[in-house]
């Protein structure tokens, strides 16, 4: 908090030096310059008369949309199971396969600081980069349409989240008793499943359940490029311009989402 | 039984943190290691099972020479060796009954030990030892819903259930309130003598340690200073010990208890 | 005669009824689970030389033959997470603190509270389908989105940060006269506006993550080029195209935690 001298004598105070403000404002400058800049290139080719004739779209779609068609939902009961087998059997199969990365990337039980530490970040990084739908849309081309697809793009997103949140608590871990199951005489397995492995274990299962309940909500939506779960009777019922039949699709991912989170939330309170 | 040739422990920086220690230990007695903080205490007790790498030296525990030891052969010895933490290190979401067998670890396959089935025999010396210890009721108990002193004692008989020849011991009082401290000094002590232990264990209250080891090392930056008798340390020798550190300033107040006064007041006596 | 005495780990779960149930239920659920997975391995198999071939675009990633439709793509995908943040992060301040209870009005609070909930309920590309429907293709539906989606995330949490902060600052600026924009920039603002600032940053992040997927539907940015390049079987340039996100996102990454911890 600078203080200087006026020209009579007394004393100013100011929040920050000439220099800090002049940097400030010339900071907030680029920023604005930046997103001006940003916002003329993308809306270079925006059709504005559809911008403006929105709000009577909306009005259309709206009319259209209600009521739901409430019959429909008998066809949906199957889609909703395959959902939640996409979520499920993707979490279960992303934690297989994130807790060796985790531990190849910890700091502490990291076999090679030069060498698996950063292969293990770098898996990381790839797999959290990749939202689960386009690794859906990789994967539909691959192995073809279908619960497989879904269930291996959801597994390839999480293992980066859980992994990365994983590997964070492993290294907070307190070193004491890892020491003293060392000293015992105890193997380097043995540290791991005696010493390390119980200290993560409350974190490693709020993690899961987490990305679980995130991933239930993208399960809804792989269908719409063919990797099954509800999304692919979304797909289709906007296709032809079913309307009512979409909104009763939006209402059971909707529930869906909500069930699915409050469960998340009662096991969580229950185990932690 | 221990002995120890010109270790040294060099730190990058160059600094020395143990210097030049040479010492024996036979079977059976109990030494006291003290000194101001920084002296190289905890670095020396963690050099001799190599849970810290020495840079120079010899150490002998019987007939095996622990410093060409390595991977399997260096556990075994380690198995010899009991080990006990200041800040008790045991893994806290742990019962107290596993927590006392990992100290089997390093006579237990990895397999074996990790759907927690150990050989009956390991199970009784672990019931025993839990008796000695005075914990018989506490066995499925949690560790970190025990009491600091209680916390100690299942260290202790995790230390006693490797059926060790040597206990290294590093300061492990400094947590505890006076009476409880002395309550557990006395069980060490004990323990000790039945079973024909010799100990090193790290003091950094004087007159607690004048009270219960036969033998008083004092270290000063890394070189042993004094070695001798509790008696002989006079006003002088903790003088050279602690240089300018109040030495009486570890000593800590104990109040009411009768039996108290009447261990530490006549050692005050012959020190002043 | 010495009795033997006997140990074994308590179990995870005490009560034995609940222990069956659970344990049975989970049994339960994988053998169905598993068991209706209609996997077509012919398919699969076929599928197999794909996956070889798309990994093998990962170790000669091509670049230049699409480069005009991925540039175009990126440049959609970055203006669109610059512009959508910017506005989203601007809109969300209001937007928050009329979301907290603790210095919002009842009215306000609702209908900020709604908006909030109501942003968050969808899964972005869904609103992304209907922005396009409602405003046609391109990037301007993908920005709304995002900014949709940017406020429903931020004026949360913004909402939750001051409903949770130190109550003391508050009453001491009440108390020495302040009124309610003063209390808002010296009590409260100060208190909120690390923790908002790392997470507009984490945000830029997750925005451009979520560009790529709106483009799936026409809403703008690079997915519709990876859309593309997959239906072409184009492998090399669709590994092109997912190398550059995963280096954008690092980026990201790295500017993010360096900006933090110069704030914090």
């Amino acid at each position: 908090m600078p203080v200087s001298l006026a020209d009579d004598g007394h004393k100013i105070w100011r929040r920050r030096t000439r220099s800090a403000e002049w940097l400030r404002f010339a900071g907030w400058l680029l920023l604005v310059v930046l997103v001006v800049f940003a916002w003329q290139l993308m809306t270079r080719d925006t059709i504005w008369s559809f911008v403006l004739d929105a709000p009577r779209q909306a009005a259309d779609i709206g009319s259209r949309m209600f009521p739901p068609r409430w019959s429909y939902i008998q066809a949906l009961w199957k889609p909703l199971w395959e959902t939640l087998n996409i979520a499920t059997l993707g979490t279960l199969l992303a934690i297989v396969m994130a807790l060796p990365v985790a531990f190849l990337a910890a700091r502490n039980t990291t076999p090679s600081l030069a060498f698996a530490r950063p292969v293990a970040l770098l898996v990381i990084v790839s797999s959290r980069s990749i939202n689960a739908i386009i690794w859906a849309l990789v994967l539909v081309t691959i192995v073809g349409p279908g619960v497989l697809a879904g269930i291996i793009a959801i597994a390839l997103r999480s293992i980066g989240f859980i992994a990365k949140l994983l590997y964070e608590a492993i290294e907070e871990i307190s070193t004491e008793p890892v020491e003293a199951i060392r000293a015992t005489g105890a193997s380097r397995w043995q540290v791991l499943t005696w010493a390390i492995w119980p200290q993560v274990t409350p974190a490693f299962a709020g993690i899961s359940l987490f990305r679980w309940d995130i991933n239930i909500r993208e399960a809804t939506v792989l269908g719409l490029v063919g990797a099954g779960g509800i999304g692919v009777n979304l797909e289709s019922s906007l296709n032809t311009l079913a309307w009512p039949q979409v909104t009763l699709i939006l209402l059971v991912i909707l529930g869906t989402v909500v069930v699915s989170e409050w469960m998340s939330a009662k096991i969580r309170h229950a185990i932690i | 039984m221990l002995v120890i040739e010109n270790l040294t422990k060099r730190y990058a920086t160059g600094d020395l943190a143990v210097d030049q220690v040479a010492l024996s230990v036979p079977a059976g007695q109990v030494v006291g290691l003290i000194g101001p903080s920084g002296a190289g205490k905890s670095t020396l007790i963690r050099c001799i099972n190599r849970l810290v790498e020495p840079s120079e030296g010899r150490i002998w525990l019987g007939d095996t020479n622990i410093g060409t030891l390595s991977g399997g052969g260096l556990t075994k010895a380690r198995r010899r060796m009991g080990m006990i933490f200041q800040e008790y290190a045991l893994v806290d979401r742990l019962t107290v009954m596993e927590n006392v067998l990992s100290g089997r670890l390093g006579y237990t396959g990895f397999w074996r030990s990790f759907v927690r089935r150990f050989p009956q025999s390991d199970i009784e010396l672990a019931f025993a030892v839990l008796e000695r210890v005075g914990l018989s009721d506490q066995i499925d108990k949690r560790a970190d819903a025990l009491s600091g002193g209680q916390r100690q004692r299942v260290g202790i008989a995790r230390a006693l259930v490797q059926e060790p020849e040597l206990l290294l011991i590093d300061e492990p009082t400094a947590s505890l309130d006076p009476k409880t401290s002395r309550q557990i000094m006395r069980l060490l002590v004990e323990v000790c003598q039945e079973r024909g232990l010799a100990a090193i264990v790290n003091m950094h209250d004087v007159a607690l340690a004048q009270g219960f080891v036969q033998r008083i090392l004092g270290l000063r930056k890394g070189r042993i200073v004094f070695d001798g008798l509790p008696d002989g340390l006079t006003p002088d020798v903790l003088t050279e010990i602690y240089g300018a550190e109040d030495w009486t300033a570890t000593i800590r107040n104990v109040g009411e208890d009768d039996g108290i006064k009447a261990d530490i007041e006549p050692k005050l006596a012959i020190a002043q | 005669m010495k009795i033997a005495r006997h140990w074994a780990p308590p179990p995870l779960i005490r009560s034995p009824a609940l222990r069956f149930a659970i344990y049975g239920g989970a049994t339960l659920y994988l053998a169905l689970a598993l068991a209706s997975i209609d996997v077509n391995w012919a398919r699969v198999a076929e599928g197999m030389a794909r996956a070889g071939r798309l990994l093998a675009g990962f170790l000669h990633p091509d670049f230049t033959s699409r480069w005009s439709d991925i540039s175009l793509g990126l440049g959609e995908s970055l203006t669109m997470t610059v512009t959508s943040t910017a506005v989203g992060v601007a809109m969300s301040i209001p937007f928050g603190i009329g979301a907290a209870r603790n210095i919002a009005p009842l009215p306000v609070y609702l209908f900020c509270r709604g908006f909030i909930v109501v942003a968050r309920s969808l899964q972005e590309i869904i609103v992304a389908i209907f922005l396009v429907v409602l405003f046609g293709f391109g990037p301007f539906a993908g920005f709304l989105t995002l900014t949709i989606a940017t406020v429903g995330f931020l004026a949360k949490l913004l909402a939750e940060d001051i409903e949770d902060i130190d109550p003391a600052p508050l009453e001491a600026i009440r108390a020495a006269g302040a009124g309610s924009w003063q209390t808002l920039t010296y009590a409260v603002l100060p208190q909120v506006a690390p923790r908002l600032i790392g997470l507009s940053i984490y945000r830029i992040d997750i925005n451009f993550r979520e560009s790529a997927v709106v483009g799936i539907v026409g809403a703008g940015g690079i997915g519709a080029t990876l859309n593309t390049a997959m239906d072409r079987y184009e492998f090399d340039s669709a590994a092109a195209i997912l190398l550059i996100i995963i280096a954008i996102v690092l980026a990201c990454e790295y500017l993010s935690g360096f900006i933090r911890g110069r704030v914090q």
